[in-house]
């Protein structure tokens, strides 16, 4: 056990020197180079060079590189001239937001699916199902921005009841959870969606198993079985799920701030994405992307912990 | 969703009929087809998707609208008689303007999945076959890569790439390739050791013909399932790029344009301009969706016939 998580922690520390270094090449072979962006589109390619030589970005690319490794080994993501700020500390003002999103629906998209897909697992091709497994297709197909927009249409225009914009100046947004609750809505019914399909897959797969015959042989109620045998096992693949989805949930976080204008890190990589802000947007594929390799040791460690049988592939 | 099953490729053991009533024997393409077309889902799938097709792309030649000078005369007219979905902002008949740009989102739609997936099948298969360092470099990368979310990747190249509609499918099709890579190494690895792959190595048959002619027709399956999935992802990218406004330029359209558009208008009350973009898009999405799903089912085993 020990010496499987040692070789993942090692695998993802691999990966993650693998996105820095392609995120960088990727950034530096772009159109549009940083000093320009810096500077606007009427600079001198007199003062073009000297800011160039200031910040670096004449050096070697692999020396940039190490350079820009070194600061991230101390926290230091680099300076966005277009905010006027440290990386850092943009990120920094933001994180809380998104984890705050992010999280919250997280959880409730859990709570919601896990009973939703043993509902119609159970209920395997009945009508109940089919309106379940309808309605999850919707909404997994839906593009996460019109979701967003038919909620605003719903509960703001015609029902009035919630605002249609996300808590702006708080520090905290859990101080103003009445403008949390569609952007929350949003994203948990998204992530719902995908749950719930795949819970209802694992269910069915476990109920095909040998073990529930047995079990079934030897006279264990129909609830029993259900609920002691094959929910246990069936859970174990939502596990993977859930850090395995990481990524996409943050996909769905950056629409999701974006339709609801919640000041959050999507929001900062929108408007850095558009605006050529090449140090924030370098500063946020990091930490996503950390976010998400962190999500996937977990995912797989916590596999192999409920799972004795994988420890040894 | 579920890992690939390597005995994907054997649907006669699972489609069997476990009592009675029973297929005729035929080939495997015919066994897959078989369960494929019980699925009902799968057949409205097949319906809306043959529908956006011949609505996008014949549907001009039956319905002719002015699609290339706008008239602001007759700008935000509701649903009439002559305009049967009203008109937009620009005077544009609405419904002519849903085909225009149902043939872009499908365009792209399809390009960027054959993109990805030729990208990825190659990748992948090379990955398996080859083995040793170069598999492990390769799917390091793939690694690296998927740690960056699709969105987020295809914002980036998005804000600096999509100029024209080209742009946008390469730019898709470069993000979405790595899923498929993976799961077709994975069919690789199983497939590299089966006896008849040995056959040909020990007849003296090169690499390129055990890649070319026995491990990737039999990565097939995999192949058409994740396709399904990725037009339908494709079809939900284009729509969001568009959203957030690094889409394709007008003139041209496709339905996330046409929606993000008409969402200016939320206020104004013009529900023209939503929700018949907004119903395109969800429906041929759930089409394809439909069918990447019975069509899983038809070549995954384990679940049929219990």
């Amino acid at each position: 056990m020990i010496g499987y998580m040692i070789r993942r922690v090692g695998q993802a520390i691999v990966v993650l020197i693998g996105v820095t270094i392609i995120t960088f090449i990727l950034l530096h072979l772009l159109p549009g180079s940083p000093v320009r962006a810096i500077l606007g589109t009427r600079a001198s390619p007199s003062t073009i060079k000297q800011l160039n030589a200031e910040l670096g970005f004449n050096k070697p690319l692999y020396v940039q590189y190490g350079l820009w490794v070194w600061n991230l080994a101390h926290f230091n993501l680099g300076f966005s001239y277009k905010l006027n700020q440290p990386v850092t500390a943009l990120i920094g003002q933001r994180l809380p937001k998104t984890l705050f999103l992010v999280g919250s629906s997280l959880i409730l998209a859990v709570i919601i699916a896990v009973p939703l897909g043993i509902w119609s697992a159970v209920h395997r091709n009945r009508a109940d199902d089919y309106v379940l497994t309808g309605l999850s297709f919707i909404f997994y197909s839906m593009p996460t921005f019109l979701l967003g927009i038919l909620l605003i249409i719903l509960f703001n225009q015609t029902l009035n009841w919630l605002p249609f914009e996300a808590p702006q100046n708080q520090t905290y947004p859990w101080t103003d959870l009445n403008g949390m609750v569609l952007p929350v809505m949003t994203l948990t019914a998204v992530t719902v969606a995908l749950f719930s399909r795949y819970m209802r897959s694992s269910m069915l797969e476990q109920m095909i198993q040998d073990y529930v015959r047995t079990a079934r042989a030897k006279g264990v109620s129909n609830q029993a079985i259900l609920m002691i045998h094959v929910l246990r096992n069936a859970l174990i693949p939502v596990i993977t799920l859930v850090g395995l989805s990481i990524g996409g949930i943050v996909s769905g976080a950056v629409v999701t701030e974006d339709v609801f204008n919640y000041p959050g890190m999507g929001l900062l990589y929108y408007n850095a994405a558009v605006s050529d802000d090449f140090p924030t947007l370098l500063g946020f594929v990091v930490v996503v992307a950390l976010a998400t390799v962190i999500g996937n040791l977990v995912a797989d460690i916590l596999y192999a912990v409920a799972d004795p049988r994988i420890r040894y592939v | 969703m579920s890992a690939a099953d390597p005995t994907a490729n054997l649907p006669l053991a699972g489609a069997l009929p476990e009592g009675g009533e029973g297929y005729r024997s035929g080939s495997m393409w015919r066994l897959i087809l078989a369960v494929f077309f019980e699925n009902r889902l799968a057949i409205v799938g097949l319906g809306i998707i043959l529908f956006m097709v011949l609505f996008s792309f014949v549907g001009p030649f039956i319905y002719r609208t002015q699609q290339v000078f706008n008239n602001p005369n007759i700008a935000h007219l509701a649903p009439s008689l002559a305009h049967p979905l009203g008109t937009d902002q620009v005077g544009y008949d609405n419904l002519g303007r849903l085909m225009l740009g149902g043939q872009s989102s499908l365009e792209v739609g399809f390009a960027a999945a054959i993109i990805a997936v030729l990208v990825g099948v190659i990748w992948g298969a090379v990955s398996g076959l080859a083995g040793g360092i170069i598999d492990t470099v390769m799917m390091r990368i793939v690694d690296a890569m998927l740690a960056i979310p699709f969105l987020v990747a295809l914002i980036l190249l998005g804000a600096i790439f999509t100029t024209s509609t080209l742009e946008l499918i390469v730019v898709i099709g470069l993000v979405a390739w790595l899923v498929p890579a993976r799961l077709v190494r994975g069919e690789t690895l199983s497939l590299r050791v089966r006896e008849y792959v040995q056959a040909v190595r020990v007849m003296g048959g090169s690499t390129r013909r055990v890649l070319f002619r026995h491990i990737i027709p039999n990565t097939v399956g995999v192949i058409v399932v994740n396709a399904t999935f990725q037009v339908a992802d494709a079809i939900i990218a284009v729509a969001t790029l568009s959203f957030l406004g690094i889409g394709v330029p007008p003139p041209a359209t496709n339905w996330g344009g046409e929606l993000s558009n008409g969402l200016s208008y939320i206020y104004a009350g013009y529900w023209w301009l939503i929700y018949p973009a907004g119903l395109a898009i969800v429906l041929t999405v759930v089409a394809f969706n439909f069918v990447g799903d019975a069509l899983r089912d038809a070549l995954e085993v384990r679940l049929q016939r219990r």
